[in-house]
């Protein structure tokens, strides 16, 4: 039972239902949504607003029902005493590759990118999440809920359409399929498109073109009633496949590839921009004024700050990486870790993620950076972020750059309920995740790593080999 | 697996074989010269004999002037696993002079440093690193770490890859409080070859930074990266039990080359084995990537089996299992708080390696091997004592100090000149703006041999390499 060890170092279960709870966790099965009561803690509701000592926070069917003090407990809900504790939203990785790899270097377990697929664009992460990926679980424990997953670009530009995810531990990963196109767009988009940063310019704009001549009509799979626009994983498949629409004969694209861009042309779908270098940024920005309709987000922006102020003014959010401190490539010359903080301060919308920094195992370690950005803030030069702001660039922010802030990323009511309690501070150093929820389910903190540090806590063998050590 | 190849851990990889023929042109190069100027023969009967200097690439690192300085009113981890509350530390001509209470006595005219609210430590001493041989930017041109030629390398010297002007270097100093370091060559070969240890201080060549005195190491890897590396060209090593068999010959030879040695001294020198001989006779010290702990323990036993000893087994994700036999045999594992996953060999990583290790009565030893790790092994140290404590592992904060100073030091073989605040040793000191274990915590000053080279309220102590010069964000906070 370590699901209830793990417990008996949290928060204290007090109502009739607690022993019952306790069970429910421990198994493997997932447990319905129950109207949980999180009280007594700090609250923090992860959209940059202060905490709140003594708060309350209430999940009931999956969601939010209310956060903040003065929250009435409602009749039959678990209560769970959170004094002297921290509760918050989970953790939303910005960017990352969870779910999509096992082992790295262990090619069949890594489904980041497939140098030898004819396809790009129309690759579509969902079908490859495994939510049974030791990653997850050792991200859940870490207190991380949620993640953009987005594919890794080879032999051309566009990597494919990402994702985002939940780290529950039930065989449902995907919140939203679809969700954006992944573009590379500097030196390794320079890479995939042959040699060049023209290269890729051409290649981006003739794909957008031949996306556009392939004049899917909104109406067969683009809009709902009442004109609003439908998410591309909304729709089943793209029309534009399945109709036996004669193409033109100086096309570069799969058909597949072609019509995987429709919804990016028409704005249904964001387009995830990698981008480093300053004037690769303002770049980027220019496309807007091409295709007007281009909904954009830009990740890494390394030099962000270099232009922050053309951001800012384009209304484009950035997804960026945290502490890039090293001119570890051409295009990342004037890396700070004041980046994030100048963007901020500019007025750019800008949340935290990790792009080619271990994403794909390490999203856990955002609250260590986000706190890294406020303890900056005590050295002169530097700007950081406050310590509200710097919890809502790791929840409330990547989740709003996406779109997605009224579903994610805060404890506002109507949000999914992924709660977290922690030890302390959670972006201190020295606190445990204690109690883990995501859309109103208790999760287990077991994982691999839990296992094999309780199999060695002795490392000689007894009576027998470890490999005959209890198992409960 | 594009993605792969930038990463740092997996860099063997991106090793081109230009740069190799590169460096193998240059090292003969010096063997020439260096022949060119041996004295003449002496005796008409004396065969001609030339005798390499013992260090043909000596340290010039000179310490830099300091004033003699007092830190009073701060919380002092001494690196030996004390700690002092108001303690003062009196830093003169380059050396720890004191540490006490406030009572201490500081001499006269000496600068005040009011330290109140805030930490001083020993200087972060990194003992695995690959600045300046995988120095930023990380072009192919820099790719000067792995001699991936053949598994058996070890007369090359990472010091003859190091390039000083590495930013890296700077930031390692100013976010992470770092003195020393030692860079290592890659573990694509078996013997990658020699380490060296250098002070972090920028200069302009790599003599200028190199720790005077301190033992050169050599680089050993286990595992998957020689096999892989060499296996993918079908020759030897392609699995592991291939990787101990050249290991074994080679150590061999290295035993037999200082038997003819001895009873001929005009043996022709053979720079591979001059580096094996040199760790055989116990003057120069193994690192040994190696991630797994059966790997370890068969790593022990070829110590044993040729008369070597291995300072630290590095990467040592699994070094949990086997921290009884690592306390037994006297060799530290040098590890990361939590990095996992990337391979097959890291896949039984966990969080509590550091701290099981320490419990056990092992070494244990806080590395980074990365240009971004180096620059927080405090807080690094700092999430291990966490998810060590909540395992029920009681270290104290100053305890686990020595995991980023004292230990290290003992694994490089300089502990009696760094890594610990005793009066004598070098005055490597960190002061910190807050608790070095937390994530609100930056170095305020740094000193190395008592000279100021960091100090947060002073750009004109920001250093800034050749590189960064007349680039965007030039002497920027970094």
């Amino acid at each position: 039972m370590a699901a209830l060890r793990s417990l008996g170092s949290g928060p204290r279960l007090r109502s009739a239902r607690a022993a019952l709870a306790a069970v429910l966790v421990s198994t493997a099965a997932p447990a319905l949504a129950q109207t949980v009561a999180i009280t007594g803690g700090r609250v923090v509701l992860g959209d940059g607003t202060a905490p709140i000592d003594g708060g309350t926070v209430v999940i009931a069917n999956g969601r939010v029902v209310a956060a903040g003090r003065g929250v009435t407990v409602p009749a039959g809900a678990t209560v769970v005493d959170a004094q002297g504790r921290w509760v918050t939203p989970g953790i939303v990785a910005g960017f990352s590759r969870m779910g999509l790899v096992e082992v790295d270097a262990v090619n069949p377990t890594n489904d980041v990118s497939a140098a030898n697929s004819p396809f790009s664009a129309a690759i579509d992460v969902a079908p490859a999440i495994n939510p049974e990926n030791a990653s997850i679980a050792v991200n859940r424990a870490a207190g991380v809920t949620r993640a953009i997953v987005a594919p890794g670009a080879s032999r051309s530009i566009f990597a494919g359409q990402g994702a985002l995810i939940d780290l529950g531990a039930d065989m449902q990963p995907v919140t939203r399929r679809r969700l954006f196109q992944f573009v590379e767009f500097g030196e390794e988009g320079a890479t995939q498109a042959g040699g060049s940063r023209p290269s890729a310019h051409v290649l981006l704009r003739n794909a957008l073109r031949e996306a556009g001549e392939l004049r899917v009509p909104i109406s067969s799979g683009g809009a709902r009633a009442g004109g609003q626009p439908v998410p591309p994983e909304d729709v089943e498949e793209n029309p534009s496949v399945i109709t036996g629409n004669t193409r033109r004969d100086d096309v570069l694209l799969t058909r597949f590839d072609a019509a995987a861009l429709v919804p990016v042309v028409q704005g249904r779908q964001f387009l995830l921009i990698h981008v480093e270098r300053a004037a690769d940024i303002l770049q980027a920005l220019a496309l807007k004024r091409e295709f007007p309709r281009l909904r954009l987000i830009l990740v890494g922006a390394t030099e962000g700050w270099r232009v922050a102020r053309e951001i800012a003014a384009a209304g484009v959010p950035v997804i960026a990486n945290a502490l890039n401190d090293l001119p570890a490539s051409f295009e990342q010359l004037a890396a700070t870790q004041s980046n994030i903080g100048r963007m901020r301060q500019a007025g750019v919308q800008v949340g935290i993620g990790m792009i080619n920094d271990d994403e794909a195992r390490q999203v856990r370690v955002e609250t260590q950076y986000a706190g890294n950005l406020v303890a900056i803030t005590r050295v002169p030069g530097h700007t950081g972020l406050s310590w509200d702001e710097a919890f809502a660039a790791i929840t409330a922010r990547p989740a709003e750059a996406f779109g997605l802030g009224g579903e994610i990323g805060s404890l506002r009511p109507g949000r999914r309920g992924d709660v977290v309690i922690w030890s302390g501070d959670p972006l201190e150093l020295s606190s445990n995740v204690e109690a883990v929820w995501i859309d109103g389910v208790r999760q287990p903190l077991e994982n691999r790593q839990t296992r094999l540090r309780d199999r060695y806590r002795r490392p000689q063998e007894g009576d027998l080999p470890h490999a005959y050590d209890p198992r409960d | 697996m594009r993605v792969l190849s930038t990463d740092p851990r997996l860099r063997f990889a991106a090793v081109a074989s230009l740069t190799a023929a590169a460096l193998i042109g240059c090292a003969s190069g010096r063997t020439e010269a260096q022949s060119a100027a041996a004295p003449p023969p002496a005796a008409k009967a004396a065969p001609p004999r030339y005798t390499p200097p013992a260090d043909p690439y000596p340290s010039t690192y000179r310490p830099y002037p300091s004033t003699p300085t007092a830190i009073t009113g701060a919380t002092i981890f001494d690196g030996e696993g004390a700690r002092i509350e108001n303690g003062t530390l009196v830093m003169v001509d380059g050396r720890i002079q004191a540490i006490g209470g406030p009572d201490t006595p500081i001499p006269e005219g000496a600068t005040r440093i009011d330290g109140s609210g805030r930490w001083v430590t020993p200087g972060i001493i990194d003992d695995h690193s690959h600045l300046g041989d995988y120095p930023s930017p990380g072009v192919e041109a820099h790719s000067d770490g792995n001699e991936a030629t053949n598994p058996v390398r070890p007369e090359v010297w990472a010091e003859h890859s190091v390039w000083p002007q590495d930013p890296g270097f700077t930031r390692a100093l100013a976010n992470g409080g770092v003195t020393t370091l030692q860079i290592l060559p890659g573990s694509a070969n078996l013997f990658g070859g020699r380490s060296v240890v250098v002070r972090n201080v920028p200069a302009r060549t790599v003599q200028a930074m190199r720790f005077p005195g301190a033992p050169r190491g050599l680089k050993m890897a286990c595992g998957e990266n020689p096999k892989r590396v060499y296996g993918a060209r079908n020759t030897m090593p392609q699995t592991r039990m291939g990787n101990v068999a050249v290991m074994r010959a080679t150590w061999q030879r290295a035993v037999e080359y200082r038997e003819r040695r001895a009873r001929d001294p005009n043996t022709p020198r053979d720079l591979q084995m001059d580096t094996l001989v040199e760790v055989l006779e116990g003057r120069m010290l193994v690192h040994n990537h190696c991630y797994r702990a059966d790997e370890m323990a068969i790593m022990l036993d070829m110590a044993r089996e040729f008369g070597f000893r291995i300072a630290s087994f590095h990467h040592a994700v699994e070094a949990y299992k086997i921290a009884d036999l690592l306390r037994d045999s006297g060799t530290c594992a040098s590890m990361w708080a939590d990095w996992w996953g990337f391979k097959m060999e890291s896949y039984d990583a966990i969080n509590e390696n550091i701290p099981m290790v320490h419990a056990a009565g092992a070494c244990a030893i806080v590395h980074s091997d990365d240009p971004n790790g180096i620059q927080r092994l405090n807080q690094e140290a700092a999430k291990a004592l966490a998810d060590g404590r909540r395992m029920g592992i009681r270290i104290s904060d100053e305890e686990a100090w020595r995991w980023l100073s004292l230990n290290p030091a003992r694994a490089l073989g300089i502990e009696n000149e760094t890594g610990s605040l005793r009066v004598g040793k070098r005055a490597d000191v960190v002061l910190w703006n807050g608790n070095p274990y937390s994530v609100y915590t930056r170095p305020q000053q740094v000193w190395i041999d008592g000279a100021l080279l960091y100090d947060m309220n002073n750009p004109r102590l920001r250093p800034v390499t050749d590189f960064e010069l007349g680039q965007p964000g030039e002497g920027d906070v970094k």
